[in-house]
């Protein structure tokens, strides 16, 4: 998918048609080595379904921009530059957040990822910044040597590194560009501005790309399982994944524990018990099946529903390396022996059945 | 028990601290606060080890094994027989990324 800023770009000296080229980002500096592009602050029906389309994961990669810079307004060369991923969602974000302000957008060849995630890995990062700088001739646009980054772009950028080689001053805004007026205000960040929010809104959001992603397994088990062992086990396949990629990221801070696999186990239990005393309480079955039928449930879906919910961490803002490499030594085996053991009674249960024994 | 976060690789040597302050700006959990003489590192037990306040600390007073904390990708990553540590967990690159056009792509890269 192509932003249709990207066709903007393509027919960046449309500004002269307003006559006035000269105060328009289209007048290139002599030295300039590429062409600047334009951009609104206007998101259009389709970036918004364009944003749909990147949460629910739909052509995941293609939700890019052209790399390079773009003119927001009239900017001369007094104007700000801020730089932004060639991530829709990211550059879309920026853009709309500073509307109404006349400045350059300098996006970052990211591969089409945001710009944490993209900082995380490098592609947001000092080399790719400077080759940017040094490719749009940024430093024959404006006359300042100051760049705007988002906060959450310096786990990419060394600024005593792009100083160095560029003589541009990496200056970090705030973490939301919703906070980018005010910031642009006041001159300055205030610590909330800094610090990193997850609040419901934005675990909701993520709930739809992460059951997208285990919707066809889950669909393939709850299949199998309506056949062998009725309607109840099926729906019990779809619980468990619904309780760990929509019910989880909604109740996480809500739910005991720091651990994302102990609340996940927590978050399963809960989701398991109603089904364990389903299966408790079929009435033909005798008593040795029935509790291994509950035990099955008992140990599966709490073991899918912590896999689950361990793999959430990496959509969190807090998670780090350390403690998610621990948590996998820790909490993975568990896992593993809580479905294997639901699993074998599972089977147990299905050779009895097939040979009549219950 | 239940918090595997309570420990982290970050390091802070204060005599080296020249109080610039961008430890401080570009931390998004609020670990080090401004100080009179050094910054303070306030909160070290919320790093989330994503070593922005090393990478951009002039005198390289902090250190970090920084990574992304994403559990798929390291899962997939020692699955592959590969280093849970390696550069190939983490968003924003192909092989190995959780992010990359060749993975599941989990929404890691959609939430920032």
């Amino acid at each position: 998918m192509t932003n249709p800023q990207n066709q903007e770009k393509s027919s960046c000296c449309s500004c002269t048609d307003r006559g006035n080229a000269s105060d328009c980002c289209c007048s290139i500096p002599a030295g300039t080595k590429a062409a600047i592009g334009t951009a609104t602050s206007s998101v259009t029906l389709q970036n918004r379904l364009d944003h749909v389309r990147a949460r629910l994961g739909v052509n995941r990669m293609g939700h890019r921009v052209e790399p390079g810079l773009y003119c927001l307004g009239a900017p001369d060369a007094d104007s700000p530059v801020f730089a932004s991923a060639n991530y829709t969602l990211s550059f879309d974000a920026l853009r709309s957040a500073v509307a109404g302000v006349d400045c350059y957008i300098l996006v970052l060849d990211t591969n089409g990822i945001n710009v944490w995630c993209a900082a995380g890995k490098g592609t947001f990062g000092t080399d790719e910044l400077v080759r940017r700088i040094e490719s749009t001739g940024l430093p024959g646009i404006v006359r300042h040597r100051k760049i705007i980054l988002p906060q959450l772009g310096a786990p990419g950028v060394s600024w005593p590194e792009v100083m160095r080689r560029t003589h541009f001053k990496v200056v970090y805004g705030p973490v939301r560009a919703a906070d980018l007026p005010e910031y642009l205000r006041n001159g300055t960040a205030t610590p909330a501005m800094r610090k990193v929010q997850f609040p419901l809104r934005d675990r909701l959001v993520l709930t739809p790309v992460e059951f997208v992603h285990v919707a066809l397994p889950a669909l393939a088990a709850a299949v199998i399982l309506y056949f062998l062992a009725g309607s109840a086990a099926s729906l019990a396949a779809v619980a468990a994944v619904v309780a760990g990629t929509v019910l989880f990221p909604a109740l996480l801070p809500f739910i005991p524990t720091h651990d994302f696999s102990t609340k996940g186990l927590i978050l399963g239990g809960v989701v398991a018990v109603p089904f364990a005393a389903f299966f408790a309480t079929v009435p033909p079955l005798p008593f040795w099946a029935n509790a291994a039928a509950a035990g099955a449930a008992l140990l599966i879906i709490p073991a899918v529903t912590a896999y689950l919910a361990l793999n959430f961490t990496g959509c969190t803002t807090f998670a780090s390396r350390s403690g998610v490499k621990k948590e996998i030594f820790r909490y993975v085996p568990v896992m593993a022996c809580m479905a294997g053991a639901g699993i074998i009674l599972g089977i147990i249960l299905g050779i009895s059945r097939l040979f009549g024994v219950i | 028990m239940f918090d595997s976060y309570t420990e982290n690789t970050l390091r802070y040597n204060q005599e080296r601290c020249i109080n610039c302050g961008m430890c401080s700006a570009v931390c998004p959990h609020g670990v080090f606060t401004p100080g009179g003489t050094a910054a303070v590192p306030a909160a070290p037990s919320s790093c989330m080890e994503c070593g922005a306040c090393a990478l951009n600390c002039p005198v390289q007073a902090i250190s970090v094994e920084s990574g992304v904390g994403c559990a798929w990708a390291m899962i997939s990553a020692a699955l592959r027989g590969k280093d849970m540590d390696s550069g190939t967990c983490g968003c924003g690159g192909a092989a190995g990324s959780c992010c990359g056009s060749d993975t599941k792509e989990p929404s890691c890269c959609d939430k920032k």
